[in-house]
């Protein structure tokens, strides 16, 4: 279970997040909705730790954690970018084993069919050896899945997972987020695209641009 | 022919120089190039001006003057160099400066993503530089430092206005004391055969990284 406690988050002086706070029970799907601007993907870098916060506390399992400073080996968070951020100089396998052999220190042979396992579960069958730039944008989000799948996080964020995608991929994201939510996979998802945060979600958070 | 055996012995010793010029300006140019593009991207203001101003004096004024200066001038402030010593140092203060801003434009067109993904997958900075942004730079930079391996080639016949003995020069005296154009035939086609090698080695380097867009 992750908790936000008074999150809120400055830049240059405005402020973007104000005393956010929400609980994310394991297992569960929140949505973040909300106009452009309003900070929800300000919000998902909180929790991600890419953007430090300026106040306000995260707990998990009831245990106060930094998501910017947190670099042990135990993975917490795990992020699907709007525009999937593949390593193009590497191939589908080795964006996905990278991670789990170079920080995890797993052995090389267990990640690579762990991971094998991953892409046929995501249909990528056959995609290991090809490299990000022979893929089209839904093989390459799902290997984006994948890659974060394979650090094991206990959560799994998503930055508007439909806006780069044709919209009749739209039912196949949905799909496969729910899926990993009969996994028992934690999942946050940011999107503009209310039908869809619909769909998916047993939470859904508005947030509205701040006024000041 | 027998003209050409003649004079071929001191023309080929000329090009013992002008390859010395150019191996050693590479070997030392392009680290040093890596170092000073990553000073031009920390975000410690002074040493980003120096740096600057130091580009800006190597790319602003003709090698030839910067030659010039480093052996006859430096010794006015007390810093003497030896003729090969003065025209190496001037080749390397002159090609780090370019290398060093290809380097800066490199490192400059990896996306920010591909750092904020490499770190919430926790890789360490080491880690992320060797396995996802090096290889990057290095297919970006291919291209560019091609280009300033082949201007060395020629470029490294200005060392004769210090009086280094280098191919040209050899050419040079050839043609004053013979009289005959011949020896600048000679001179033109060992240069088109060095950069012709670089041309081949670089094409076998960029087609090496042609794996991945």
């Amino acid at each position: 279970m992750l908790e936000l406690k008074n999150i809120s988050k400055k830049f240059d002086g405005k402020v973007i997040l104000d005393n956010v706070n929400l609980t994310v029970k394991d297992g569960q799907i929140l949505t973040i909705v909300g106009p452009s601007g309003a900070g929800k993907t300000t919000l998902l870098r909180c929790i991600s730790g890419l953007a430090p916060v300026d106040g306000g506390q995260f707990l998990l399992d009831g245990k106060a954690f930094d998501p910017a400073t947190n670099r042990d080996n135990d993975s917490v968070i795990g992020v699907v970018f709007q525009d999937f951020q593949l390593f193009p100089n590497l191939t589908v396998l080795q964006n996905v084993t990278l991670a789990p052999t170079m920080v995890l220190k797993k052995d090389a042979q267990a990640v690579t069919t762990e991971a094998r396992n991953l892409l046929k579960r995501l249909n990528l069958d056959g995609k290991a050896d090809l490299y990000p730039y022979e893929l089209s944008g839904g093989q390459k989000q799902r290997v984006a899945i994948v890659r974060a799948l394979a650090m094991h996080p206990k959560l799994l964020c998503y930055d508007e997972p439909t806006s780069a995608l044709d919209p009749d991929l739209r039912h196949e994201v949905e799909q496969i987020i729910l899926n990993l939510k009969q996994e028992g996979m934690t999942q946050i998802v940011v999107t503009h695209d209310i039908p869809f945060a619909e769909n998916i979600a047993d939470q859904m958070l508005r947030v509205e641009p701040k006024q000041n | 022919m027998h003209y050409v055996s003649e004079i071929l012995p001191s023309l080929i010793s000329g090009t013992g120089m002008t390859l010395s010029i150019f191996f050693w300006t590479i070997i030392i140019s392009i680290p040093l190039g890596i170092l000073v593009g990553l000073g031009m991207l920390t975000k410690f203001k002074p040493l980003t001006w120096v740096i600057n101003i130091y580009v800006w004096l190597m790319r602003g004024t003709p090698l030839l003057l910067q030659l010039i200066f480093v052996f006859y001038g430096l010794p006015i402030i007390g810093v003497v160099f030896p003729r090969y010593e003065a025209a190496l140092f001037a080749f390397i203060l002159n090609y780090t400066a370019y290398f060093a801003e290809i380097f800066r434009g490199g490192l400059q067109a990896i996306p920010v993503g591909q750092y904020e993904s490499a770190r919430v997958l926790r890789l360490t900075n080491w880690q992320t530089l060797r396995k996802i942004v090096i290889p990057q730079v290095v297919k970006i930079v291919l291209p560019s430092i091609g280009n300033e391996v082949i201007n060395l080639v020629k470029d490294s016949s200005l060392v004769y206005v210090i009086g280094l003995g280098d191919l040209l020069r050899a050419g040079n005296v050839a043609m004053a004391r013979d009289v005959t154009l011949l020896p600048m035939v000679l001179v033109a086609v060992i240069y088109l055969l060095l950069t012709a090698v670089c041309t081949l080695v670089l094409r076998r380097l960029e087609k090496h990284y042609s794996y991945w867009r």
